[in-house]
């Protein structure tokens, strides 16, 4: 021990450096609710599209999820704020560089759009648990394409998949870190203002990291209630 | 239009060599630790079972960006004077991916039978040696495909060393665009090269997986 280092745990509740973990973790769960339903919504259109009998579609999807899973998140979030409003044209451009909290938009956006291609994989996998007898005997009923997947496949798949989907949805509030790179105030931001502010940065971070677990036990255990409720009956081991 | 790709090209591509680096240290050293990690998690004794299960938990629930930043406020604590981003982020992917490592690792010890080791032992070898020639070189094969996609993950997490300053890949890209306002085609270069990496990378999975499953090994 070279340096002497003097902690001082206060920066975790002293005005006004409380105040700041607490806004930033606000911040963190909005960011990270707003991600997730894009992520869910987006994420089960495409992983259906995944397994439909168009080959075009079908297409789209595995380029969706290839794509967005091979480039990282951070370098994502630098694209589309940075390169984003560019693509709209030079007018444009300038009106979306104003709008106010444009980068908290961006995060929800950008980590909606990745997290829905893990989504997609997990809502895949469990279609592909759902046996084909299954599939013929809807559409046997007389029932649609659509109309079989939105009152059987989507429902059943996503009581199945409710495990994999509580990783994911844990993995949006850790994501949303990776937005203090764009500027937005969120609980791992914050933490590190307050070492700029005080050079207490370890005390700080080691703060935030028991708030993250905190809210990630929270999550889960939220999720087993869900778990419990939606469970189908006569399925081995859950 | 790439051209301020071109005008900048060997910069850029100092940066992927240091990405590339990075990668190296964190995946060998993460799958070393990961390796005894995994075997910890399945340890009959209390005070090594614990302890490990602690650690692994513990980090899992937390964002990789703030373990980078902790471990970049630690060491120049505990090595006495400040600390370069290299090291430090070494340090820190290799305790982190460590654990997801360690759990790749588990549940490929976990699916090697009882009667295996078993009989391993009755052969007079010791708990390390069927470690050594029996269950981890077992393990290993099965667990490949998932060893390739954690990894191919650890090379898109080394860029979040960007936050300590660390002149990878994308704090390059930034540096670049900061001078030359082309984002499109800089931060599309950089998502590029990303992308092909890891494409090759899981077209590796994706053989060892065929092989496995052919041979079946898994």
């Amino acid at each position: 021990m070279g340096l002497t280092y003097e902690f001082d745990w206060g920066v975790l509740w002293r005005y006004p450096y409380g105040m700041w973990l607490l806004k930033g973790l606000g911040l963190t769960i909005a960011i990270g609710m707003a991600a997730w339903i894009i992520a869910l919504a987006l994420g089960i259109l495409i992983g259906t599209l995944r397994i439909t009998r168009y080959r075009l579609l079908r297409w789209f999807g595995t380029a969706y999820v290839e794509v967005l899973r091979n480039i990282p998140l951070l370098v994502q979030l630098f694209f589309w704020f940075y390169a984003g409003p560019m693509l709209f044209g030079e007018t444009l451009s300038r009106k979306i560089n104003h709008i106010s909290g444009l980068n908290i938009w961006v995060s929800i956006i950008g980590i909606g759009l990745y997290t829905a291609s893990r989504v997609a994989e997990h809502v895949r996998a469990g279609f592909a648990s759902i046996g084909r007898d299954q599939y013929q005997a809807v559409l046997s009923t007389g029932m649609t394409q659509i109309q079989m997947y939105r009152y059987v496949i989507i429902p059943y798949a996503l009581r199945l998949i409710i495990p994999p989907l509580t990783t994911e949805f844990l993995t949006v509030f850790k994501n949303t870190s990776i937005a203090m790179t764009i500027g937005v105030a969120e609980l791992t931001f914050q933490s590190y203002q307050i070492d700029a502010d005080t050079f207490h940065g370890l005390e700080a971070t080691t703060g935030a990291m028991f708030i993250y677990l905190i809210l990630g036990i929270t999550v889960v255990k939220f999720m087993n209630i869900v778990e419990k409720k939606y469970k189908i009956q006569g399925l081995v081991g859950r | 239009m790439f051209d301020a790709v071109g005008r900048n090209f060997g910069f850029l591509m100092g940066g992927l060599w240091v990405t590339f680096q990075l990668s190296f240290f964190a995946l060998t050293g993460g799958i070393l630790l990961g390796m005894i990690v995994g075997l910890a998690r399945l340890s009959k004794k209390p005070w090594i079972y614990y302890p490990v299960t602690a650690y692994v938990n513990f980090l899992r629930n937390i964002p990789l960006i703030l373990v980078i930043f902790w471990f970049y406020f630690v060491m120049p604590i505990l090595v006495g004077r400040s600390i370069d981003p290299f090291p430090s982020a070494v340090i820190s992917f290799i305790i982190f991916e460590a654990t997801y490592f360690g759990e790749i690792f588990r549940a490929g010890y976990q699916t090697i039978s009882k009667d295996l080791v078993n009989a391993s032992y009755a052969t007079g070898m010791t708990y390390w040696k069927t470690a050594r020639y029996i269950t981890i070189p077992i393990a290993f094969r099965r667990m490949l495909p998932s060893l390739i996609t954690q990894s191919i993950v650890t090379f898109q997490d080394t860029s979040l060393a960007f936050v300590i300053g660390l002149r990878e890949l994308v704090r390059r890209t930034s540096i670049v665009d900061n001078l030359e306002v082309r984002s499109i085609e800089l931060y599309g270069f950089a998502a590029l090269v990303y992308l092909v990496v890891c494409l090759i990378g899981s077209q590796i999975s994706h053989y060892f997986e065929e092989k496995g499953r052919k041979a079946s090994i898994i």
